[in-house]
């Protein structure tokens, strides 16, 4: 761990203009991602979690700069992409690559495994054909998948085994940062637990930095160093995890842990029970945007939106009352 | 609903098998599944993708594809009537009045072009025979049932206007409309987030304890099953290959493949362990059907696999309502043939 993190995000923000609802109207702005600030430093994890809208998979598009970001900053190893022009861009992706959730519209259908892996390779001009191919069987031997098997097309293999090739793909220009969207949500569990420790193995091997997004709170665990949980386009509550899962502060996190189904502790007569779906991320709520399902709203809730404030060393919370539900939750 | 408590079950399902013919060759998808169902109880049906336990919910509705694909034996009996012999009529007026079914992808299940009012009301007008004007009133009794604000309005709206949460709602609302006996949830809440999942299992709960009605959980997600059900059975390539109830199952499981499926998930726990510990694995990938099996179907994956699992083991009963199909439960078994 360096002092200066891989990667810093600063107030980042997505928004996107959506369709006037009729013709003199003004276009409403969706806040996909409203001021998210995180560091990631070397060979370290984070995990972004929190429920579908939330604005996790947009953050993380928006520092590969795969979706554009309309404020902020992300600096990369020192240096803000954001303000790269394409061309620099472009060498900038030989350090950054991406897994997507879903192995099935992630690989293209009409290429062999081969190509698909060996293309970043091709597309960046690195080495010979010969250096290329040959980089391209050691990249199957690290995922675990066989050489043989590079002549196949993606309909050939398994769910398991095409997030492999999804693997390889990312890891074939040796980059410093993955973002891993939902990798194995698409997955059986059986294959879930191979998918995991294929990339904590190489995370270890390769000290490689992940930004992990999911919606599943076990596998943040399993995986994360630290974890920063957003709700309606912003971070509500970020720490390391054993912090967050111990004690975690935000009520949006404790009621989203208390609603996971567990198998050695059923939930359902502990569980704090959200009313109500999460709001349209186009009329947003004033004030705290969780203040419409939080059990504990108070007036002040409901005009004065909460900074996320750093209260104690490490641990991020975005609620006026976090120190009074402390206490109360400690009786 | 003239079940009492306690004697008779409400849905038995007896040696169930499905075939599909693909590429003029039978295939068989499911293989003898057996298993009751009491009034008031929740029986989880858990498994990995393609291990049958979505083609089980089918058969039970009168739905499996045909062609390609029959019923080749076995037994339904809801409520002492053969399913598997019933004609097509007759099962259009079981399913939905008596047996009904809530899918895992709200949004593909609803019709985009009717209101959720019309779709509800639909099976009232049908099982019921009640008028429209009727009907739709009765849909909004429905909508309330299930916990929708301003159900006099949603009535009328169409599905793209509802979240996911209210459209599997409206799904459950429609399953409810003429009182059930049996309730098959086919992976109801997996397209929903967490705190949306909480609700609708309350709600199904909540429904369950006021009506009695019997339902049949089909999930990959052992959490949810924990939550939820009574019994479970475990299945694997179209076998039933455990059953029992949620403490056996879940504390006690017999089967080599249920032991590797609960191991391998990882879990929410309260205190933080030190670094990182791999995962334990199942190796290997579900055995492809088409290849035509003999024997165990876990026996390539299992971790105890012995000469006589080239033999398929049969369902070995330990107690009542508690079975596992592996040779490991045989009590007969020389000592010679424990596992090396």
């Amino acid at each position: 761990m360096s002092a200066e993190p891989l990667v810093r995000v600063e107030n980042l923000n997505v928004h996107f203009q959506m369709p006037r609802p009729h013709l003199l109207a003004p276009r409403p702005v969706l806040h996909a991602v409203d001021g998210v600030s995180f560091e990631i430093a070397r060979g370290r994890v984070l995990g972004l979690v929190g429920e579908s809208g939330c604005g996790k998979t947009t953050s993380g598009l928006a520092l590969l700069r795969l979706v554009a970001a309309t404020g902020g900053r992300v600096l990369f190893d020192g240096t803000d992409i954001l303000a790269l022009d394409a061309e620099a861009m472009r060498g900038m992706r030989r350090h950054m690559q991406v897994i997507f959730q879903d192995p099935y519209s992630s690989l293209n259908p009409r290429q062999t495994a081969g190509d698909i892996v060996r293309a970043p390779l091709d597309t960046q001009g690195v080495g010979s054909a010969a250096e290329r191919a040959a980089r391209v069987d050691e990249l199957f031997a690290l995922v675990g998948l066989r050489s043989n098997q590079k002549a196949l097309y993606p309909h050939q293999f398994s769910g398991g085994q095409r997030q492999r090739i999804c693997i390889a793909r990312a890891l074939a220009l040796t980059p410093d940062f993955i973002v891993c969207d939902e990798p194995v949500s698409a997955l059986d569990v059986a294959i879930q637990a191979q998918i995991l420790n294929l990339l904590c193995k190489l995370q270890d091997e390769l000290n490689l930095t992940y930004l992990f997004i999911s919606h599943d709170l076990a596998v943040v665990q399993h995986i994360c160093d630290e974890i920063a949980v957003m709700y309606l386009g912003s971070i509500v509550e970020k720490a390391d995890n054993a912090a967050l899962f111990e004690n975690p502060r935000h009520p949006y996190t404790r009621a989203l842990l208390s609603a996971v189904p567990s198998r050695r502790t059923p939930a359902s007569a502990t569980r704090i029970r959200l009313e109500g779906d999460i709001p349209n991320p186009i009329e947003r709520p004033d004030g705290c945007r969780f203040h419409t399902r939080c059990p504990h709203a108070q007036a002040r809730c409901r005009t004065e939106a909460p900074a996320l404030t750093e209260d104690r060393p490490g641990h991020w919370v975005a609620c006026h009352f976090s120190n009074e539900l402390d206490a109360a939750a400690d009786d | 609903m003239n079940t009492g408590a306690g004697d008779r079950p409400v849905l038995e399902v007896d040696g169930l098998s499905v075939d599909f013919t693909v590429r003029k060759r039978q295939v068989r998808i499911l293989s003898d599944v057996g298993f009751s169902i009491g009034r008031g109880e929740t029986l989880g049906i858990i498994g990995e993708s393609g291990c049958g336990k979505s083609m089980t919910a089918l058969s039970l509705m009168g739905m499996v594809p045909s062609p390609p694909g029959r019923i080749s034996a076995g037994r339904i009996l809801l409520n002492g009537e053969d399913l598997c012999a019933a004609s097509e009529s007759r099962m259009r007026a079981i399913r939905g009045r008596n047996i009904s079914m809530i899918f895992q992808e709200p949004m593909t299940s609803l019709n985009p072009v009717y209101t959720v009012g019309n779709q509800i009301a639909e099976t009232i007008r049908r099982h019921k025979g009640l008028s429209g004007a009727d009907a739709l009133a009765e849909a909004v009794d429905l909508l309330r049932l299930v916990h929708i604000p301003a159900p006099d309005k949603r009535v009328s709206a169409y599905p793209h206007e509802l979240s996911g949460g209210m459209r599997q709602r409206v799904m459950i609302a429609m399953a409810l409309a003429c009182e059930p006996d049996v309730l098959i949830a086919d992976e109801p809440t997996t397209a929903l987030d967490v705190t949306v999942q909480a609700q609708i299992f309350d709600l199904l709960r909540e429904i369950q304890d006021a009506r009695g009605t019997a339902i049949v959980l089909i999930t990959h997600d052992f959490g949810a099953v924990s939550e939820m059900a009574d019994r479970v059975i475990v299945m694997y390539a179209g076998h039933k290959i455990e059953e029992g109830s949620l403490d056996e199952v879940s504390d006690d499981a017999r089967h080599p493949y249920t032991q590797g499926l609960l191991r391998c998930m990882p879990e929410i726990r309260a205190r933080a362990r030190e670094r990182r510990q791999p995962l334990p694995e199942i190796p290997g990938v579900v055995p492809d059907l088409l290849k035509g099996l003999t024997g165990c179907p876990f026996a390539s994956r299992c971790p105890s696999a012995m000469d006589r699992c080239r033999e398929l083991p049969p369902s070995f009963a330990l107690a009542p309502q508690r079975a596992v199909k592996c040779w490991l439960a045989d009590a007969s078994a020389a000592p010679g043939e424990q596992p090396a």
